[in-house]
């Protein structure tokens, strides 16, 4: 059985959002206190929360997360923009503390959060080998051993004296990826550095980590929205949603969890009243909901079938003009559209009164490509103030039900893709060849070959 | 009682842990060291890259005093006629001007650690302290080079009969050196833990440090000071470091060990609070910078 290499036990991370420092001397003063005599920070809410992983003005950007990582393992961790991936990297590699709880490590820890980090553009790409594999923890006897591998690695031999201002960017990141591959630790901590360089160069960055777990048993953490390089790269796979672990296990499992939508599926959030609804102090969201054809709330819906999204908010103040705007991402974060009311004459130029207001929209059918949508609500006073905007607001699934009626007409096997699924109209062209003489010709050559 | 001593020896297996709070005595001297290649390759850096793409290069290092030293010979010895104890003017201007621009440009290049390397401070782990120990280093070539230029020029006047009068104090120079360099060094990293919140600080260094050089006997001598003032200058910490090394070369100031002690003792102070403070920032900065 493989050792524990390392073991998260609780960790949690707090953010505070907007500006930094309380802004009051006294308040920094009353914290620096607290801290002093080891009593936690009394300007710290914790307990009461809203909704999400948000905590009024501070935001838990891990929140009690527990893990353990074999030795020779490579776990890929994956989650939507802002569930924590990157924070339990930058954790793990020292380049922040931990609000609570503790993390123990078995070996050397080398974090590649980026790639080229300190590269000096006025030195050499030899110079620059040496400074990047130093920060990254290397020796320099380390760096003089590797030296030659790396060059032929990162393939800029020709260029390897002159100053890395002059590379192009492709040739930097080359460089800079190849003296990060070359570095021995016990546990690397890879984020996101492969959605640069071209696709070849990619694939052999895959392949040499593949190496260094396989062959070295070195413990790898990848974080990735390249599910093809999860899926390839990482046995197990970790799955964070609003700083939790949201599912940990098998690979394929865990981007099916996060891809399909099981547990996220909402097609209707509710706000009970107007000091709960997100916004500000003159429009507050009620509600946010999918309809069906028949008008009721529904979480997934055909291809071929039309739907509409209801959009409910308080008016607490006379006098705006309010319009109501949706985006529409898919599961790959992708904007899918982006829609508003702005076009349509009912409220143009007509302050809203006090009350609750209802806007739908009405999405056709065979617009949508089956999948996850996400769907972001927005309330706004054109052009320049957002008095709501609710991201991921409510979550739909569209389906395909293999059914004729859409553009896949009998067609039976898996659609080969695509973010849209319109119903496009074809128009056709026919010419009998019997009136060709000279093709006519050809075909009884090609009969006598027979 | 096998898996208990299994589970023992699993527990102290772990080279490390990471906790919300460092210890205050915690400083992680042994993983400096381990990264001492870092350190001399960032001196290397800083010393390699100041001067690239310019046409002079490294002959900057020697103009740069030489011209302030001009500049000071022109208006204080000439214009306003201070006293120099009756040194040869261009070389008691030229000995304060090399020994404090050692002093203020650690000071001031170390004191914005946090916030010029910020960028990569986020994205990567190495002992902190490797960036503002590798500014001293690579300010102490400048410095050598630059002394190297006064000791030539001490030797021609020397030659060319000016009354000047090297004298063993002149073993001293390391330690001098020393002690300017962990003052700077202390009150950089002081400055730049606090600079991480209170961004006002880092405006307030250059006008600082150019103040602090008014009360240094840079441009006049100890004695010329009125006894009123004196005190004054006794207590900054720099003021016997210039004197001695002043007198050391040549020949001519206020030399007591009382007062180098006295500077010594400040600078261990100083260090040691730097080092306490930036070592508490340090773990958490990235989330204030």
């Amino acid at each position: 059985m493989p050792d524990t290499v390392i073991s998260f036990e609780n960790v949690s991370k707090l953010y505070r959002l907007g500006l930094i420092g309380s802004g009051t001397l006294s308040h920094d003063l009353n914290r620096w206190w607290a801290r002093m005599r080891g009593k936690p920070d009394p300007l710290l809410k914790i307990g009461e929360r809203d909704h999400g992983n948000r905590d009024g003005e501070f935001i838990w950007a891990l929140r009690d997360v527990s893990l353990e990582v074999k030795e020779g393992e490579i776990l890929g961790i994956i989650g939507r923009n802002g569930a924590g991936k990157s924070t339990l990297l930058k954790v793990l590699s020292q380049v922040t503390a931990p609000t609570a709880g503790q993390i123990r490590v078995k070996g050397r820890v080398a974090s590649l959060l980026e790639v080229g980090t300190g590269f000096h553009p006025e030195l050499t790409g030899r110079e620059n080998i040496y400074l990047n594999g130093a920060i990254l923890g290397m020796t320099k006897v380390e760096i003089t051993h590797k030296f030659d591998e790396i060059v032929v690695f990162s393939g800029v031999e020709k260029f390897i004296d002159t100053p890395v201002k002059r590379y192009s960017s492709g040739m930097y990141v080359r460089l800079a990826f190849a003296v990060a591959a070359h570095l021995e630790p016990e546990i690397l901590v890879v984020d996101e550095v492969l959605a640069v360089g071209d696709a070849e160069f990619q694939k052999k960055c895959l392949g040499k980590m593949e190496d260094v777990s396989s062959r070295n048993g070195r413990t790898v953490l990848f974080v990735s929205h390249n599910m093809r390089a999860v899926e390839r790269l990482c046995g197990r796979a970790l799955l964070l949603q609003d700083g939790k672990i949201a599912q940990h296990g098998f690979t394929k499992q865990v981007i099916a969890e996060y891809l399909g939508s099981g547990m996220r599926q909402t097609g209707e959030r509710v706000w009970a009243s107007p000091a709960k609804g997100p916004g500000d102090e003159s429009v507050r969201l009620r509600a946010v909901r999918a309809v069906g054809a028949d008008g009721k709330v529904a979480s997934e819906f055909k291809v071929t079938e039309p739907f509409g999204i209801e959009t409910e908010f308080w008016v607490l103040s006379p006098g705006f003009l309010l319009d109501v705007g949706l985006k529409f991402y898919n599961e790959d974060g992708i904007l899918v559209f982006a829609t508003a009311d702005f076009q349509d004459v009912t409220w143009q130029n007509r302050p809203r009164p006090v009350g609750i207001h209802r806007s739908t929209c009405h999405v056709p059918a065979n617009l949508l490509a089956e999948g996850t949508i996400n769907i972001l609500a927005a309330v706004v006073t054109n052009p320049h103030t957002v008095h709501v905007r609710e991201t991921d607001s409510i979550t739909v699934r569209i389906v395909d039900d293999w059914q004729p009626g859409g553009t896949r007409g009998n067609y039976t096997l898996p659609w080969p893709g695509g973010i849209v699924r319109p119903l496009t109209k074809w128009t056709f062209g026919f010419e009998p060849l019997d009136n060709r003489p000279e093709l006519h010709g050809n075909g009884t050559r090609e009969k006598e070959a027979v | 009682m096998a898996t208990l001593s299994r589970a023992k020896i699993d527990c102290e297996n772990w080279t490390m842990i990471i906790r919300p709070q460092r210890r205050w005595i915690d400083l992680r001297l042994d993983a400096l060291w381990r990264y001492r290649d870092l350190i001399a390759l960032f001196a290397w850096r800083d010393f390699a890259a100041n001067y690239k793409q310019t046409i002079l290069g490294p002959l900057w290092y020697l103009i740069q005093p030489l011209l302030t030293t001009v500049m000071f010979t022109v208006i204080f010895g000439h214009l306003a006629g201070l006293s120099t104890e009756g040194l040869p003017q261009f070389l008691f201007y030229m000995s304060g001007t090399v020994i404090w621009s050692y002093f203020s440009a650690c000071l001031s290049r170390t004191s914005n650690t946090f916030i010029t390397n910020a960028a990569v401070f986020g994205k990567v782990y190495f002992p902190r302290l490797a960036v503002p120990i590798s500014i001293l280093l690579s300010n102490l070539v400048t410095f050598a080079i630059q002394f190297g230029q006064f000791l030539a020029f001490v030797a021609y006047f020397g030659l060319t009969g000016a009354a000047i009068q090297p004298n063993g104090w002149i073993w001293l120079t390391p330690v001098l050196l020393g002690i300017m360099a962990g003052l700077g060094l202390g009150f950089g990293i002081i400055i730049s833990s606090l600079t991480t919140r209170y961004r006002d600080l880092q405006y307030l260094v250059t006008f600082g440090v150019q103040l602090l050089m008014y009360v240094t006997p840079v441009i006049y001598p100890l004695s010329a000071v009125p006894d009123k003032y004196r005190w004054l200058l006794l207590a900054n910490p720099m003021t016997p470091i210039v004197e001695t090394f002043r007198f050391a070369f040549l020949g001519a100031g206020t030399v007591d060990i009382i007062h180098l002690l006295y500077s010594f003792a400040f600078m261990v102070a100083v260090l040691i609070i730097g080092i306490l403070i930036f070592n508490q920032v340090e773990h958490t900065f990235m989330d204030t910078v």
